[in-house]
């Protein structure tokens, strides 16, 4: 297979998106960001850009620990929090989720996780009041391209500085920003039940997936490329399909059209207007 | 000649033509206190780049009866300036452009000839293509202007140098993008490159303004340069902040270039017009 670089001068990256957090949140009238820290890598690095860019005390850390959650993560966030003197909450949500999942003598993990994760925003949006801060993103590019992701969960934020950076970019940048060892060499796990991790789930590693996408997508290399330049064409075509079916997830809902000027349409506007 | 020549790259409120109106007379202002002749400003820096529907809203004209070019025009007697903004015409078509004041007056007006609209780019929805690429006279000598995509293509620039212009006046609001592990953006490499490449071909002075700042998820990455008619980098502002870049060109050099290389002299307008007759027409 032809060598496909996906190296970020970190320095850079920085730059533009201290820079990003900065001045969408300043615009937005606001000073501060909340970030949901899971003791994984993206979080800790949209955690890190964050005090970066507002300073620590302007960024709030939310631990939100589930009963079956692994010790480690908690652990990990306080690294984090340790490591940049931010204030922190720490908000047990296993209370909150129990009641829905104990309606049910059996309930399946993917709907298990998905309310895991929606009541983990619900707790970020009500500590965005609280703290008077905007919510902080910390999906990246190929969790998005790959729909995996829980809609109005985990996707759910004001504003994403890490979401056109792949896994393995993220994990340079966190080399860069200094994230402690344990957290970037650890398997990446949506911490649902134990041993889970995103490539056991997913069927394939983010090191794979994401030089493929780097093809599809910034190159625009077609599908039967990509067989050419050296990928499994099952694979290919899988990952094809993955990016086509979560577009979904991608768009905000479609409004029917009825009048002559409608939301998404025809009444367009950046979020930043008139700031 | 010595010409005093300034860049404001700046950052700008999107849609808030009053704050960045008051941005720049503070500017000119300080230019001018500078001993400063001519100030740049970016493309669109009056109104924030990714209008859409504020079009309509933010538009004006180039006229001291405007409440907008009223306060520029009056700027314009102590410093002669280059604004972006939106000019409406009067059949209300709304045109990417940029204004060349000086001593109270509209010396000329430049409108997009080139409106991007692919990729993230969204402009021919929006606006009217200008249909005229044209050098003007000032009190400094012949200038040129044109707008982003303008000078992504090469004929504008040739235009501008076969209609006399000395000195180019680009302007523009590049959104950063492309990363490929080297310290620098894609799009401002490209950029440099091309500028570079117009002051060295047509032994020019090329001046690049460009803006910075955050517009939703877009970055604009400065980064504003001079460029000298030896092809050599003269001044660049920084990437990413807001500067005003100040520098003294010496006009002469033009004559000292030319001495030694003599392209301007021996190129053949001619052959190209009747290629171009061949090409478009099929004449031979």
């Amino acid at each position: 297979m032809e060598e496909i670089k996906l190296s970020i001068d970190v320095n850079l990256v920085r730059k533009i998106l201290t820079g990003f957090i900065h001045d969408e949140i300043t615009r937005a009238s606001y000073s501060r960001a909340v970030v949901n820290l899971s003791g994984g890598i993206d979080s800790a690095v949209s955690f890190f850009l964050a005090v970066e860019a507002l300073g620590a005390q302007n960024v709030l850390a939310i631990r939100l620990p589930y009963k079956s959650s692994s010790a480690d993560s908690l652990e990990h966030s306080r690294l984090l929090i340790d490591q940049t003197g931010s204030p922190s909450v720490t908000i047990p949500i296993t209370d909150m989720v129990d009641p829905l999942i104990n309606r049910e003598a059996e309930m399946n993990a993917v709907r298990k996780g998905n309310i895991m994760a929606r009541a983990r925003m619900i707790v970020a949006y009500d500590q965005s009041e609280v703290f008077k801060g905007l919510v902080l993103g910390t999906g990246n590019k190929t969790e998005i391209l790959l729909g995996y992701t829980t809609l109005f969960g985990d996707s759910a934020c004001a504003l994403n500085p890490i979401g056109d950076l792949y896994k393995t970019q993220v994990r340079q940048l966190a080399h860069a920003l200094a994230i402690p060892e344990v957290i970037i060499s650890k398997p990446p796990s949506a911490d649902l039940w134990a041993g889970q991790t995103d490539e056991g789930e997913l069927g394939f590693s983010y090191e794979n997936v994401d030089k493929l996408l780097f093809l599809l997508v910034d190159q625009r290399y077609r599908p039967e490329e990509c067989v050419e330049a050296g990928f499994d064409e099952k694979f290919v075509h899988a990952v094809v399909e993955r990016i086509r079916k979560y577009q979904f997830k991608r768009t905000l809902p479609p409004i029917a059209k009825l009048s002559s000027r409608t939301v998404g349409y025809d009444f367009l506007y950046l979020r930043d207007w008139g700031t | 000649m010595k010409l005093n020549l300034a860049i404001a790259q700046i950052n700008t409120r999107l849609g808030n033509i009053q704050a960045n109106l008051e941005k720049h007379l503070s500017l000119a202002r300080q230019a001018w206190q500078d001993g400063m002749d001519v100030l740049v400003f970016p493309e669109l820096s009056l109104t924030g780049y990714v209008l859409q529907d504020l079009v309509p809203a933010v538009a004006c004209r180039a006229e001291s009866e405007d409440p907008i070019f009223h306060h520029l025009l009056d700027a314009s007697r102590d410093i002669d300036l280059v604004v972006g903004f939106v000019d409406e015409d009067r059949r209300h078509r709304f045109y990417i452009a940029s204004a060349y004041l000086s001593q109270g007056k509209v010396v000329h007006i430049h409108h997009k000839v080139y409106l991007p609209t692919y990729g993230l780019f969204d402009e021919g929805r929006f606006f009217a293509l200008g249909a005229s690429v044209r050098a003007f006279d000032t009190r400094f000598g012949r200038f040129g202007m044109l707008i982003c995509e303008d000078f992504w293509h090469a004929s504008p620039p040739y235009l501008l140098w076969l209609d006399g212009a000395d000195l180019f006046l680009l302007t523009s609001a590049s959104p950063g993008r492309g990363l490929n592990g080297g310290p620098k953006l894609e799009s401002s490499a490209w950029v440099e490159h091309t500028n570079r490449a117009y002051a060295s071909l047509f032994t020019i002075f090329v001046a690049h303004a460009n803006r910075t700042g955050f517009e939703d998820g877009l970055n604009f990455w400065g980064g504003s340069t001079i460029f000298d008619p030896d092809g050599r980098l003269v001044l660049q502002a920084a990437y990413f902040e807001e500067a005003l870049l100040k520098t003294e060109i010496d006009l002469n050099q033009l004559h000292r270039t030319r001495s030694r290389l003599p392209l301007l002299r021996d190129e053949r307008p001619e052959l190209v017009q009747h290629e171009l007759e061949r090409i478009l027409h099929g004449r031979n």
